[in-house]
């Protein structure tokens, strides 16, 4: 039969004995580590599943028109208005041609504008290009691509918003404004694509050219360009062939790629991330400070007994091991309780702020919860240290002493 | 276990002066105090409250080290040794039976005599050693289950014994061992610790009580810090 060590077991002892009071110093490090663990987690799914998205297009090169000074060249939502100079040009169209080689190139129009259906309204992209490149970039779940002006597919996150299906009638634009109010038909739903650079189609409206510079002029005025690559090993290059051939004299372009996206939603979510944790980091240092305090009223009340311990022979080692073994209890409890409840509260916050639990599982998710708990035992371990080395320092004669 | 003479005396004590520095001015609680103790005597030391008789027994417990002179323990000065290797005599040469009992209250009767042991030995008792202790002071199995608080006092100062016995220590220390006792239980633990002396022990008794006093073959007065 084998014993444990004799000096945790009267740790595990005076845990027991002041059950109601370890049990709540336990409590915060359970809610310190779910914090920590859930947000951890959030964020990991987020990054895992914007990765997931983005990497769907990661062999589209998007390009912009940088004369617009940097503001206008955001990707899809219609920020660059066929009203200003922030446009591509035909030529230009056929330069980036020329430079892609054998890649796809297609031109975007995009604006946002106002749209109502029979029961609500709001504002969405509207999106053109050639009819040509709609059947080659687009996937439709439903109905047909547009053949006259007066037809339109839509995303299926408008949709699902605004109850649309196909045959819906859906009004374009305002009638206080220049352009007017037009009314189009849908023919077709789109596929989801979820997030992407090149075109955010889910939650927009796909209008014909000739129905878009109808309305909104700029003929030959594109939003966009989008290169779409063979061999994803060649984007540098062709990134950069496309930058010499137009960016000569000026910068007229700019070339971007999904992992420059990437790149700047990972960091935007990782300021968040950190933020998040920042505020998880509290509760775990008022969980530190609550056993840091359980500890020294142990130690407090067991004087008389560490007197006892001491002149019987026992070290100050062992002493400062009996305390901080006491702390490890409770943290690594507490710890332990915090892991199971971060995987299920992680899973039910994941799914209700990222909206999918896809990537739950994945490893970067999952270590939140491992590297949580080793936080949480952590901090525990290190609030027991004082007061431990303080007990073991007690003078025997004066500890012996108390009542 | 019959009396080896030793010529190292169990306990000597030097010229040993204890001070402790107060605003109030240095308190002398030992002035100069020889002594010596050999092997397997029964010495009883008595004196006045504030007689310095808790100092000097604190000292040959080796708890506390001397201002000035030298504490030896079966030779062993106790001034030159770290706060580890004084641990390590107290657990391994002095046996406490304390006034108030002093048991470990999350221990067992059983597991407090079996302590020092693990302690000492870092395993856990198998050769029923601590059993036969228990059963040689009157604590039957059952009864060792309990924990202290669970126990009478003359059940406590009886598995104090035994504890103080677990490894075969070199000096048995008793403070007032009959001091929280009824006169019958008082007389029980005194016949017990003299039998311990008639078996070779040495037992060093602080006491007020004269009537315990007898048990012992010398009793050491104590007054102002000096031997009276």
């Amino acid at each position: 039969m084998k014993k444990p060590d004799i000096i945790f077991q009267l740790s595990m002892r005076s845990v027991r004995l002041n059950l109601l009071r370890s049990v709540l110093a336990a409590l915060g490090i359970v809610i310190g580590v779910v914090a920590i663990a859930s947000i951890g987690m959030i964020s990991a799914n987020m990054t895992l599943s914007v990765t997931e998205e983005l990497s769907a297009t990661a062999n589209v090169l998007v390009v912009t028109s940088d004369s617009g000074g940097g503001g206008g060249s955001g990707p899809g939502s219609g920020s660059s208005s066929s009203d200003d100079d922030n446009y591509l040009t035909s030529d230009q169209f056929d330069d980036i041609r020329k430079a892609a080689g054998s890649s796809y190139v297609y031109y975007l129009y995009s604006e946002s504008d106002r749209i109502e259906t029979s029961d609500s309204s709001g504002h969405a992209t509207v999106y053109a290009m050639d009819d040509e490149a709609m059947t080659e970039v687009l996937t439709l779940t439903e109905g047909s691509f547009p053949s006259t002006t007066s037809q339109v597919v839509i995303g299926p996150d408008l949709v699902e918003r605004y109850g649309i299906e196909v045959g819906s009638k859906v009004t374009i634009g305002d009638e206080d404004d220049d352009e007017g109010e037009t009314t189009v038909r849908v023919t077709g739903i789109l596929e989801e694509r979820g997030m992407s650079m090149d075109i955010n189609s889910d939650s927009a409206i796909i209008t014909t050219e000739k129905f878009f510079t109808g309305r909104y002029d700029g003929e030959d005025e594109y939003s966009q360009v989008n290169v779409v690559v063979d061999d994803i090993d060649e984007i540098d290059t062709i990134s950069e062939s496309i930058d010499e051939s137009l960016n000569k004299k000026d910068d007229e372009v700019r070339v971007q790629d999904s992992s420059r996206m990437l790149d700047s939603i990972s960091s935007t979510l990782g300021t968040l991330t950190s933020f998040a944790l920042a505020i998880a980091g509290i509760s775990l240092l008022v969980a530190a400070v609550s056993i840091f305090n359980v500890m020294m009223m142990s130690v407090t009340e067991r004087i008389r007994e560490i007197g006892i311990l001491r002149s019987i022979g026992t070290q100050k080692g062992e002493i400062l091991r009996m305390f901080v073994y006491e702390a490890a209890i409770i943290g690594v409890v507490g710890a332990g309780i915090g892991a199971i409840l971060s995987l299920v509260i992680g899973y039910v916050v994941v799914f209700g702020m990222v909206g999918t639990t896809e990537y739950f599982f994945a490893f970067d998710s999952l270590a939140n919860v491992p590297e949580g708990m080793i936080i949480g035992a952590v901090i525990c371990i290190v609030s027991g240290v004082y007061p431990a080395w303080r007990a073991s320092n007690l003078d025997p004669i004066e500890a012996l002493r108390a009542e | 276990m019959g009396i080896i003479m030793d010529s190292t005396p169990v306990i000597a004590l030097e010229d040993v002066r204890k001070i402790y520095p107060l605003l109030s001015g240095d308190v002398h609680a030992l002035d100069g105090v020889s002594l010596t103790i050999e092997k397997g005597e029964f010495v009883a030391i008595m004196g006045p409250s504030g007689s310095g008789k808790s100092t000097l027994m604190n000292q040959i417990g080796c708890l506390d080290v001397p201002t000035s002179g030298t504490v030896k323990i079966e030779g062993q000065d106790i001034g030159e040794l770290s706060d580890y290797d004084l641990t390590a005599l107290r657990r391994d040469s002095i046996g406490y039976i304390f006034q108030k009992f002093n048991l470990i209250p999350l221990l067992t009767a059983y597991e407090n005599v079996e302590y020092p042991l693990v302690l000492k030995d870092r395993s856990y008792d198998t050769s029923g050693r601590v059993q036969a202790l228990l059963d040689s002071v009157g604590i039957d199995p059952a009864l060792a289950a309990h924990r202290p608080a669970e126990l009478s006092g003359g059940q406590q100062q009886r598995v104090a014994v035994a504890r103080a016995l677990v490894n075969e220590p070199a000096i048995l220390l008793c403070d007032e061992p009959t001091g929280n006792l009824d006169s019958k239980t008082s007389t029980q633990i005194m016949e017990m610790l003299a039998r311990l002396n008639r078996e070779g022990r040495t037992v060093i008794m602080v006491t007020h009580d004269e009537s315990t006093a007898e048990y012992a073959d010398r009793t050491i007065l104590i007054q102002d810090g000096r031997i009276a």
